[in-house]
């Protein structure tokens, strides 16, 4: 894990700190979808618009119970659209916004992530997997919308998505997606599923301590701020609507001053930006968890098939097979740098996923013929079970 | 119009993009006027405004106005509006939409925001046709009417956006032509000053495209039209619906007091938040 929560510097809104104090350093039971909320406030959040979809809706209901109380805003919006416009609308204004859904919410929801990207919008975005395509399974996990969330806005752009596979990885991810939003200033999502962010565990939640990000503000007074100037790093300051800095915001190609453009030199250096501050900021997430990464077979597994992962490496091992695991927190960028380094010392590997095939792409790309990549699929709505995967790679060592 | 110079100095932005995308002849620059001189009357800061638009003509006013400006995706202007004004209910937050924008892709958002009766000045420019994309047919294209998407007639009926939003339960809602200005410009003002929901539907030509399927060929000639057909509401009420067909009903729709989206949340905030 990069990022972590003994940092010294404590930097967290009045809001935050009501809910931090309240929380408690014991144990307390929780539901994924509950610790995506307490992460969530955490981190500072003080905004939430959202429409119902199971399996996401505790976090929708947790939100309209909270943030009243703390002087937050929710607002329950006609669909999903709305939902995440209202999202936008709010993080301009300055507050720490998000927004969750499942897939069918999540495929309306594209056309406002494209201009979150573009108009460079931090927000948060937590996609509670179900079974797709269409309506598909409501109720049932999957692991189908990992491609969508890469890819399901159209154009070039760029995406972080975070992968926890516990409960208390949802509030641990949900502060780090915080933080990567107004650090990169994008939208970034929280790739869960019916089975993480619905399924209770006891957890200890950490009471202080955690490192929170702050948006960047501008340096310069109005009259020579560039709203879309890149500041050394990729990403622009960003002031508040409403704070004396009157720009212009667009989902249209723009200038550096953010007005709408079609010269070619100008386009190109936004488009190759926003992609860039992302790829670059890839070396802080390579974020994964590693049992036994020197061995003969690695399994690379995410969300609720890492869980049946651990304990089917650890049966096969105690059966004399040489596997590891190797657990990815961060699905996109791509942690290309720590799964090549994980690839080049084993010789096969198992990539076992709830859909056809989507992370495994990704591994066979980034493997490039090197080892032996083995995939095992299940999209019938049940769960990837310790025992579906130990078959497997005992037949991959027969 | 030597008397509006200085608000031009000082409304447009300083490093403005001129020309305008808009024909000449459109409909639009007047209301980008009227909508300038209203907001001056009033007197609010340019740091507290905030213009929203969508996606269509009408939807680059922001891009020449010194305010906030915040130019979304289209139909969907509401919704970012919505989320601006609730994260910072001190900004004054007026959104601009074209026919297509508000009532085709973005009917949902309008009657819900009417329906929440949110703090948002709606300032709808119906032009009755698709401008950007090239004179196509929009939900407030009148039957019949011939466009490069009803090249045999529009079979469909139009869109009353006023009656809409109003059944919706927005707390103010007038309709004004370009042509009549001084009722315009009184009809903006007391929009941007209503507590609640405050949708203006304003009548403007298309030249290009509108005015061709029309048949009427100069903005004179459109503005003439928006001249002769409508009717002020007080006298409106004294004709049948024979008598008031094809007309425009110009002037305040509806003026009523709704407790507002704004108002009733931070109630229910001031209430929890003692528990």
């Amino acid at each position: 894990m990069g990022a972590s929560y003994a940092s010294a510097g404590v930097l967290i809104s009045q809001l935050s700190y009501l809910e931090i104090r309240k929380m408690s350093t014991q144990r307390v039971l929780l539901q994924g979808n509950e610790a995506c909320v307490r992460g969530a406030l955490a981190a500072g959040c003080s905004f939430y618009a959202g429409y119902p979809i199971t399996p996401s809706t505790e976090i929708m209901e947790n939100m309209a119970r909270e943030l009243p109380r703390w002087g937050g805003t929710f607002i329950q919006m006609e669909d999903e659209i709305a939902a995440l416009g209202a999202v936008i609308g709010a993080s301009l204004a300055g507050t720490k916004s998000m927004t969750a859904t499942s897939g069918p919410g999540f495929s309306v929801m594209q056309e406002q992530i494209g201009f979150a990207c573009m108009a460079e919008v931090p927000c948060v975005i937590v996609d509670v997997m179900r079974g797709g395509p269409s309506t598909g399974l409501p109720t049932q996990p999957s692991q189908s919308d990992v491609m969508q969330a890469r890819w399901g806005t159209h154009g070039d752009h760029p995406i972080i998505a975070l992968a926890p596979s516990s409960v208390y990885e949802c509030f641990d991810l949900t502060v780090e997606a915080f933080n990567l939003a107004e650090r990169y200033r994008t939208p970034v999502m929280v790739i869960t599923d019916a089975v993480v962010g619905q399924m209770r565990e006891a957890v200890a939640l950490p009471s202080a301590g955690l490192q929170i990000e702050q948006r960047r503000q501008p340096t310069v007074p109005p009259d020579q701020f560039v709203p879309y100037e890149d500041s050394g790093d990729g990403v622009p300051t960003m002031p508040a609507f409403g704070n004396g800095y009157r720009y212009h915001v667009t989902g249209l190609c723009h200038d550096v001053n953010g007005f709408p453009t079609t010269r070619s030199d100008e386009v190109d250096f936004l488009i190759r930006r926003l992609s860039s501050k992302v790829s670059q900021a890839s070396d802080r997430l390579q974020w994964y968890d590693c049992w036994h990464e020197n061995s003969e077979t690695m399994v690379i597994a995410y969300g609720c098939v890492a869980r049946s992962a651990l304990r089917a490496v650890r049966e096969v091992r105690e059966r004399g097979l040489d596997v590891g695991l190797m657990k990815l927190k961060v699905l996109w960028p791509f942690m290309d740098a720590s799964v090549t380094r994980v690839l080049q010392n084993c010789h096969s590997v198992l990539v076992p996923e709830m859909n056809l095939g989507q992370i495994s792409r990704e591994v066979e790309r980034v493997n490039q013929g090197r080892c032996k990549v083995v995939t095992l699929n299940k999209v019938d709505g049940r769960v990837l079970t310790p025992q579906e995967i130990v078959r497997k790679l005992q037949e991959m060592h027969s | 119009m030597k008397h509006n110079e200085p608000l031009i100095w000082k409304y447009l932005r300083p490093r403005k993009k001129m020309p305008t995308i808009w024909c000449s002849g459109c409909g639009i620059g007047i209301f980008m006027q009227s909508l300038i001189r209203a907001i001056d009357r009033i007197g609010y800061s340019k740091d507290d405004v905030v213009l929203v638009s969508g996606i269509g003509c009408s939807s680059r006013i922001p891009v020449y106005l010194d305010f906030n400006a915040l130019h979304t995706t289209h139909g969907r202007a509401l919704t970012f509006a919505t989320g601006m004004k609730l994260a910072k209910p001190r900004l004054k937050v007026i959104t601009i939409m074209g026919d297509g924008d508000a009532v085709a892709i973005g009917g949902n958002h309008i009657i819900h925001a009417a329906r929440r009766n949110i703090e948002i000045s709606a300032f709808v420019i119906n032009n009755q046709v698709y401008g950007m994309t090239g004179g196509q047919c929009s939900p407030t294209t009148p039957h019949q009417m011939k466009t490069t998407t009803s090249p045999y007639g529009n079979i469909e009926p139009a869109f009353d956006i006023s009656r809409l939003v109003e059944a919706a339960g927005a707390a103010f809602v007038a309709r004004a032509t370009v042509y009549h200005t001084p009722l315009l410009d009184k009809i903006i003002e007391a929009a941007l000053q209503k507590k609640g929901f405050a949708m203006v539907e304003v009548i403007a030509q298309c030249v290009t495209y509108s005015g061709r399927w029309l048949g009427l060929t100069s903005p004179a000639e459109m503005m003439k039209w928006q001249r002769d057909n409508s009717v002020r509401v007080e006298a409106a009420k004294e004709l049948t619906e024979t008598e008031l067909a094809g007309k425009i009903v110009i002037g305040v729709l509806t003026d009523r007091e709704r407790p507002t989206y704004d108002e009733e949340y931070r109630r229910l905030c001031a209430e929890e938040s003692k528990i």
